[in-house]
């Protein structure tokens, strides 16, 4: 679907140059830890949303050593992190794909006194709260799968250890995409996604666990259902949103389900759908284009994903201290501002402002109007001056969390039924 | 492509067999003649199919596969009712696009091998034909989308010209736009073996027909439908082999709203779960088999060709 679309955000695209790009960095590497670092390569794989090309020449830059990348599907990352722990070094994985594959043993925890930020990464990661205040979101929230009670366990542990399973690198609150310009009047509910208003001029993402999350959303806020927890739905709970969603799909409520990233793009800016389940870096790709579309804060609050970086089990020795040093590069700054100006936020937020203007913090982290121009790191303008993020201050945002991705007990059964919903 | 094609070489005579005698028997030529199609299509046909079969019988975790011998995925897949819808999804796909592009097909051979008198111009307008299909399906295919989209131009020229007021929704993502892709796409399956059985038919037997008193459609239904079989045949099993094994163009033409057997089975290996993928896949091929086996019953192509 990249025919009439000039979305500059396609990762998969930088992905694709991104291993020739990696390989031709010439740069003279400074001479921290001598010759044999150098013949060093970590090989990273993931889901393409934090595997950025710029990230490996930096760490070549500034390490010395080389880093390697593979972008995958969510479901091969799980099934490569499950059965082939020998293919790869570092696993760039969400926090609902740890759940999954850290019982398989292939991964090993991490000592957080080797971290050098740990004290500064986000409440979220932590104790699972961003404020003090903070009430826990359902689903797999990061901090239930983040430790685990000692090295080489196969089990979580309930608070804080000294072994973590995943360093946070990457996270956002998603929520409906709309088109102010056609819809023409305040929309602050999930549930509007199915007001017959909208009737075929709606879409929801066709990945199931993710959609399912959506649909859950957009149930409880009709106050059809009370679920028990949307991130681990029961078999009754789940026929019952099916059940909605189908009714609403046969009344012709839906224009079209999207797949990939460029078609919920066209979908909007074409004007085919006016509200639909959408992602950050999708809402700038339309608004690139000059088209009108704003990611709607919604009452009931966001669901939110997050993705880190685990070690391999077989990782030891030079490779192991490489790796830790990269974790630690990782979160001291620069790759924070970078993935910060595209509207994601960073694990410490505090040392990615140093790679950022005054202007860029406070629009993204601040929810302050801009100064000036916001540019991405690619050089494209996504705000003028006087505008003001969707959904406000990094508090804001990730502080009304409703719900995060989760794989549920019940996944293969809820599989069925997707498969279901889509041929009915 | 035209009609000159020669019939594939006879068996050698008996001078080229007992030349081939002195020194390896005639049989054992046969077999080495054979052998290197027999290997490719066992390596790169056979043995996957026996695979997937295996396959089919294997359990699933949600990460992993595991050898087993159960019948768990037939099992699930016989007593789900979005099997049989999809699969009679999949039968009305088929058989609407066979028509249409059947009618469609035989009226483009027709013409070309009939009213265009020159080799020169037949040649010239064929390739013509083939033209769109030097860009890629997916192109072709997606190329529709922006045009019957609600704003697209299909919608905005007939508003302008006042034949309709407001946008037809059913333009793009439904049934009809899966169909006219499948249409657009393979039609030229079926002109390709219609024009060149056309091609073959002997001119005599048109003036023979007429001479007799029959009127054009008593010609065309009664010698040149009947002559052009094998091609409608071959046509025919291009265009329902390609049709029912395709995912692709119903997931982008009726927006992932439909699914056909094909999606069912793309959508098993995306969650990784492969042997219910497999079992999918060998209950289409068993399908499509008999299909094609019930369609050589009416003709008998090695006969006519």
């Amino acid at each position: 679907m990249t025919t009439i679309s000039k979305v500059r955000y396609s990762r998969r695209s930088l992905l694709k140059t991104g291993g020739a790009a990696l390989a031709a960095s010439a740069l003279p590497a400074p001479m921290v830890w001598g010759q044999e670092t150098k013949n060093i390569t970590l090989r990273q794989f993931g889901t393409g949303v934090s595997n950025l090309n710029e990230v490996g020449q930096k760490v070549k830059e500034e390490l010395g050593f080389t880093l390697e990348m593979t972008a995958l599907d969510s479901d091969s990352v799980t099934q490569r992190a499950a059965t082939q722990p020998d293919s790869f070094d570092i696993a760039d994985i969400e926090y609902w794909i740890c759940k999954k594959v850290w019982p398989t043993g292939n991964l090993q925890a991490m000592d957080t006194s080797k971290i050098a930020n740990y004290d500064k990464i986000v409440g979220i990661f932590k104790d699972g709260k961003l404020t003090p205040e903070s009430t826990i979101a359902q689903g797999t929230a990061p901090h239930t799968v983040g430790f685990v009670p000692e090295q080489g366990a196969t089990t979580f542990a309930d608070e804080p250890t000294q072994w973590m399973t995943l360093i946070p690198t990457i996270y956002n609150a998603d929520t409906l995409g709309i088109r102010p310009d056609l819809i023409g009047r305040p929309i602050n509910n999930w549930s509007e996604l199915l007001n017959p208003e909208f009737k075929g001029k709606a879409s929801i993402l066709d990945i199931s666990s993710i959609g399912i999350m959506d649909m859950a959303m957009v149930c409880e806020s009709m106050g059809e259902i009370q679920y028990g927890d949307k991130g681990n739905m029961t078999r009754e709970e789940i026929d019952a949103t099916f059940a909605i969603f189908t009714e609403a799909k046969q009344n012709g409520q839906f224009r079209a389900f999207w797949k990939t990233f460029d078609e919920s793009v066209n979908l909007m800016a074409s004007g085919e759908v006016v509200i639909q389940s959408m992602w950050s870096p999708a809402i700038t790709a339309v608004k690139s284009r000059g088209i009108p579309c704003v990611y709607q804060p919604l009452e009931e609050g966001y669901r939110s994903w997050g993705g880190g970086i685990g070690l391999s089990k077989s990782l030891s020795g030079m490779e192991l201290d490489a790796a830790y040093e990269y974790i630690n590069w990782y979160l001291s700054g620069w790759v924070g501002g970078f993935l910060m100006r595209q509207g994601y936020y960073s694990a410490v937020p505090e040392t990615s402002k140093e790679h950022m203007s005054d202007n860029e913090w406070g629009y993204w982290f601040e929810g302050k109007e801009a100064t000036g121009e916001i540019t991405s790191p690619f050089g494209d303008v996504l705000a003028q001056a006087g505008e003001t993020r969707d959904g406000g201050s990094f508090y804001d945002r990730m502080g009304s969390v409703a719900c995060w991705n989760a794989v549920m007990d019940e996944n293969q059964y809820m599989v069925r039924k997707w498969n279901e919903f889509i041929s009915s | 492509m035209t009609a000159e094609t020669d019939t594939p070489t006879a068996t050698p005579g008996p001078d080229a067999a007992a030349r081939a005698g002195r020194r390896l028997p005639a049989g054992l030529v046969a077999w080495f003649q054979a052998a290197p199609l027999a290997l490719v299509l066992g390596a790169f046909l056979v043995l996957p199919i026996i695979m997937i079969v295996i396959v089919s019988f294997w359990g699933a975790t949600e990460y992993s596969i595991y050898p087993a011998f159960q019948f768990d995925n037939y099992e699930f897949l016989f007593s789900s009712p979005v099997t049989y819808k999809v699969f009679v999804n999949t039968f009305k796909y088929a058989l609407i696009t066979w028509a249409v592009t059947l009618l469609l097909g035989f009226t483009v051979a027709y013409f070309l091998a009939f009213h265009v008198r020159s080799l020169t111009w037949q040649i010239a307008l064929f390739l013509l034909c083939t033209i769109p299909f030097w860009t890629s399906n997916i192109i072709r295919m997606i190329s529709w989308i922006p045009f019957l989209g609600r704003n697209g131009i299909a919608n905005s020229t007939l508003i302008s010209w006042g034949v309709i007021d407001e946008p037809l929704e059913w333009l793009l993502f439904s049934d009809f736009s899966v169909i006219l892709a499948f249409v657009h796409l393979y039609t030229l399956f079926m002109v390709v073996p219609i024009f060149n059985t056309m091609m073959r038919i002997d001119r005599s037997l048109i003036e023979a027909s007429y001479d007799a008193g029959a009127t054009g459609w008593q010609t065309l239904w009664h010698v040149i439908v009947p002559l052009t079989k094998p091609g409608i045949m071959i046509g025919t099993i291009f265009v329902i082999t390609l049709v029912m094994g395709d995912f692709i163009t119903v997931r982008f033409m009726s927006g992932s709203q439909s699914a056909n057997v094909g999606r069912l089975i793309s959508n098993d290996i995306g969650l990784l779960q492969y042997p219910s993928a497999a079992a999918t896949a060998v209950v289409l091929l068993i399908t499509v088999l008999l299909v094609i086996g019930i369609l050589l019953r009416f003709v008998d192509i090695r006969k006519e060709l």
